[in-house]
């Protein structure tokens, strides 16, 4: 149905793909895996002709033999939506926050002139109920910020198949979200494909998505496909050694140091944390949603404790609480026997004692400063020390980075130089704990490895306790000692890692397991 | 939404009281006496404390706030010291021309400006952006007075189609009216639009690269279709902004305008008042100009909330 041939792509002169040949058919679904900047998304931008100013196509792409390559913008216009749609990565921005979700779904229909305004919104709000958001519970009227992550991409998926297109290409749509919701749109996904027999493109960093959905993999590496065929083929035999990198990576696992010895590092007791909810009338407010709910745990010095369960469950607003920027409304937090209370009682000598690492590294970097101003930024706490320059230096040695990075900006590195970077900028105050909030959860498999890797190093040289807070329980599995598994704002299991994750004792935690994608060991 | 309104008309309520506060306060510190002032050199110490007596100048000072303050609320402002007339009735003449000066200039700025942002962004980088960049530059550029001469030179010496100055009055009908303030409202809007139209642009094309403006084009949403309906709903936040502090301004800015036109604005009486230490006046007016900040704020709130139903919750 939709076949390449021979692809080539430039931007601004520079090869971004190279020799592309690809073939989807009815029904079909093919993961496209490879890393970032691999050529993943510039494919299936190419595909729907919404490449970057700049851009050059040579090559051949045909849709049941149309060649799109020489069709205009408007030819184009009229094949986008209808016989090819798209949903994106990040839902949260994908849909526009002045609209209504049934305008936006029925969009879709009356630019292509289907549906009369009346039709398009009753066609609109059986779309929504078919991709799982039922009139009664998200009536068509609902804005995209009364929705969670996984319910935007569902109307994504609802704006993406209104006119059933004949392939649908879905890039990275649920990296941003956690491994139920997850779970929950591959098997949409899965469903919309058997039932309406469109073909499926699916571009993914994640092998265990593709493994268990996808029919042919391909995979990608610097604008080229390096291997081809069916996907449990494919990922068994791994012939080629970029395929085995990516498996091998996917599974792998740092060298963890033990616990040190003696009284924990950080006991949480009873923390409670609510916040007002809205208002449901001109005075009358609903009860109040408990994000924290009595929880209590400790992290032993040389420790790193897991920390999991779905978005919203209370896992930042513990973190937050933990680090001492929102204040308890009941119960205790202690960092090595001091007490943390959010504000700024807190002294900066406590506070220098533990430091975070967030998921999206160049948002938490000022893009105007330069690296040894950025990674210096704790120094405000208790004054800069007389030796900064070396300290700087060695937390940037430490991290795997030249000293000579320190004049550069932050836009000249990598996602997983960043992240290096906003590590060194945690040590430089020399904390007893740092705070992994989802850290390395935007990273590439093998970035995420070596990230992995350095930061239970450091672990090990330092002495460091982390709190290792992910919805992937493949990283938590092989990054932490202890795990708590969090719901509703409770502990609802606790244990070691290796035992919870495998013999798990409470139902919700078997039930994140069983929506978790897993790759299957040859054997 | 209720809420919303409620809370933002608390907050006005507030703004209100502080700021008369604070005029008031600023009037007592600044030197001068109206009363010696309006006697002359040679006036008897006893003449001018009757005459102070009789303008309200004595008593204490809580007194004379919440004097003024009652008159404020209940509409009378007291009596011009110059001019021995009530306030209220000379402010609400003036008012007659400024408030349509200013509303005239702002619906024509908004008019020339957000088609020409429109266009502007959907051309970006093409000789048409360019040009029209250029020209923005030079309307923010070129002082109003200037071009408001210019105006008077062509449309009103050498094409003799409208007067040079001076204002009819309502009562000489609307068209008269209108006419007589269509080149001041000109030359108030063009720099006004060049601000707006600038806005309006960097507004859109800061949209255009968010996420939602793919989704849109990989419906089939044409470039343009992508613009209208997704793109510039989202860019309004900022125009709306600017929008209201240009009102604001507009309202008392417009003094030199008035100037060169001969029109009996606002803005000339409040110099005036200045001049003639007519504080009572000057009170007065400052105060509902204030009023009037503080309303276009309030207004430009509910159209927030109107734009992004994300605003509408708090």
């Amino acid at each position: 149905m939709i076949l390449l041939r021979d692809l080539g792509l430039s931007l601004h002169g520079r090869a971004v793909l190279n020799g592309v040949s690809l073939e989807i058919g009815r029904g079909e679904i093919l993961g496209l895996a490879g890393e970032s900047g691999s050529g993943k998304s510039m494919t299936a931008l190419a595909i729907m002709g919404l490449l970057p100013e700049g851009a050059e196509l040579r090559g051949h792409l045909r849709l049941n033999g149309l060649d799109l390559l020489s069709l205009s913008d408007r030819q184009m216009c009229a094949i986008r939506g209808r016989d090819l749609g798209m949903i994106f990565q990040e839902p949260m921005t994908a849909l526009n926050p002045v609209q209504r979700i049934g305008d936006q779904v029925a969009e879709t229909l009356i630019v292509h002139g289907e549906a009369t305004r009346a039709e398009a919104r009753r066609a609109a709000a059986r779309l929504l109920h078919r991709v799982g958001l039922p009139p009664e519970r998200f009536p068509p009227t609902r804005y995209p910020h009364e929705l969670s992550g996984g319910q935007r991409q569902r109307v994504c998926i609802a704006m993406a198949i209104a006119l059933r297109p004949q392939l649908l290409i879905a890039d990275e749509p649920t990296t941003a979200l956690d491994v139920t919701t997850q779970a929950r749109i591959l098997d949409l996904l899965k469903g919309l494909v058997a039932e309406t027999g469109m073909g499926l493109l699916l571009i993914t960093h994640d092998l265990a998505v593709i493994s268990g959905l996808a029919d042919r993999l391909a995979v990608m590496r610097r604008g080229e496909i390096v291997e081809e065929g069916p996907a449990a083929a494919v990922l068994a035999a791994r012939k080629h050694p970029y395929t085995r990198a990516l498996v091998a990576a996917s599974a792998h696992r740092p060298a963890t140091p033990p616990p040190l010895p003696g009284p924990p590092l950080l006991e949480v007791r009873e923390a409670r944390r609510s916040y007002p909810a809205a208002h449901s009338g001109l005075f009358r407010r609903l009860p109040p949603h408990r994000a924290v709910d009595g929880v209590s745990f400790g992290i032993a010095r040389g420790e790193s404790l897991g920390l999991v369960g779905e978005s919203g469950c209370g896992k930042s607003t513990l973190a937050r609480a933990v680090l001492g920027l929102d204040p308890l409304q009941g119960g205790e937090i202690r960092l090595d026997g001091d007490v943390v209370r959010a504000g700024a009682a807190m002294p900066a000598r406590l506070r220098r004692k533990m430091n975070a690492v967030f998921q999206d590294p160049y948002g938490s970097f000022n893009p105007r400063h330069r690296v040894a101003r950025l990674i210096a930024e704790p120094f405000h706490l208790d004054g800069r020390p007389s030796d900064a320059a070396d300290r700087i230096d060695a937390a940037l040695e430490a991290v795997g980075l030249d000293p000579k990075d320190r004049d550069r900006f932050i836009h000249e590195f990598s996602g997983g130089q960043r992240q290096r970077i906003a590590i060194a900028r945690a040590l430089i105050a020399r904390p007893d704990l740092i705070v992994l909030d989802e850290a390395v959860s935007a990273l590439d498999v093998r970035v995420r490895a070596q990230i992995l890797d350095l930061l239970a190093d450091l672990r090990a040289r330092f002495g460091l306790s982390y709190l290792f807070i992910s919805h992937d329980l493949s990283v938590v599995r092989s990054s932490t000692e202890r795990v708590l598994v969090m719901q509703a704002g409770r502990i609802v299991e606790e244990g070691a890692t290796e035992k919870v994750l495998h013999n798990p004792a409470h139902a919700y935690t078997k039930a994140l397991l069983s929506a978790a994608p897993k790759l299957k060991e040859p054997d | 939404m209720l809420r919303y309104a409620l809370t933002r008309l608390l907050s006005l309520s507030l703004s209100l009281i502080a700021a008369s506060i604070a005029i008031f306060a600023a009037i007592e510190v600044i030197p001068g006496d109206p009363a010696a002032y309006m006697l002359g050199l040679n006036a008897a110490p006893e003449t001018v404390a009757a005459l102070r007596d009789e303008l309200g100048l004595s008593g204490s000072v809580w007194a004379r706030y919440l004097d003024w303050a009652s008159g404020l609320a209940t509409g009378d402002f007291g009596i011009s010291y110059t001019y021995r007339v009530p306030v209220a009735d000379l402010v609400a003449q003036r008012l007659a021309v400024s408030l349509p000066l200013a509303a005239y200039a702002l619906a024509l700025s908004t008019a020339i400006a957000l088609p020409v942002g429109l266009w502007a962004a959907a051309r970006r980088g093409r000789a048409a952006d360019l040009g029209i960049m250029a020209a923005t530059q030079l309307g923010i550029a070129v002082p109003n007075f200037w071009f408001a001469m210019l105006l008077v030179l062509v449309f009103a010496v050498k094409l003799r189609w409208v007067s040079a100055g001076g204002f009819p009055g309502w009562e000489a009908g609307l068209g008269p009216g209108i006419k007589a303030l269509t080149l001041p409202a000109v030359a108030l809007a063009l720099p006004q639009a060049a601000i707006l139209a600038r806005v309006m642009r960097s507004a859109l094309i800061e949209t255009l690269g968010q996420d939602y403006i793919r989704s849109a084009r990989a419906k089939g949403l044409s470039r343009a279709q992508a613009l209208r309906r997704h793109a510039f709903r989202n860019a309004l936040i900022p125009v709306l902004t600017i929008l209201g502090l240009q009102f604001s301004f507009l309202l008392a800015g417009a003094i030199i305008i008035e100037n060169v036109f001969f029109l009996p604005g606002l803005g000339r009486l409040i110099f005036q008042a200045i001049t003639q230490r007519d504080l009572i006046v000057v009170e007065s007016v400052v105060m509902l100009l204030v009023f009037a900040v503080i309303l276009v704020t309030f207004l430009v709130d509910l159209a927030y909330a109107a734009v992004d139903p994300r605003l509408r919750r708090r």
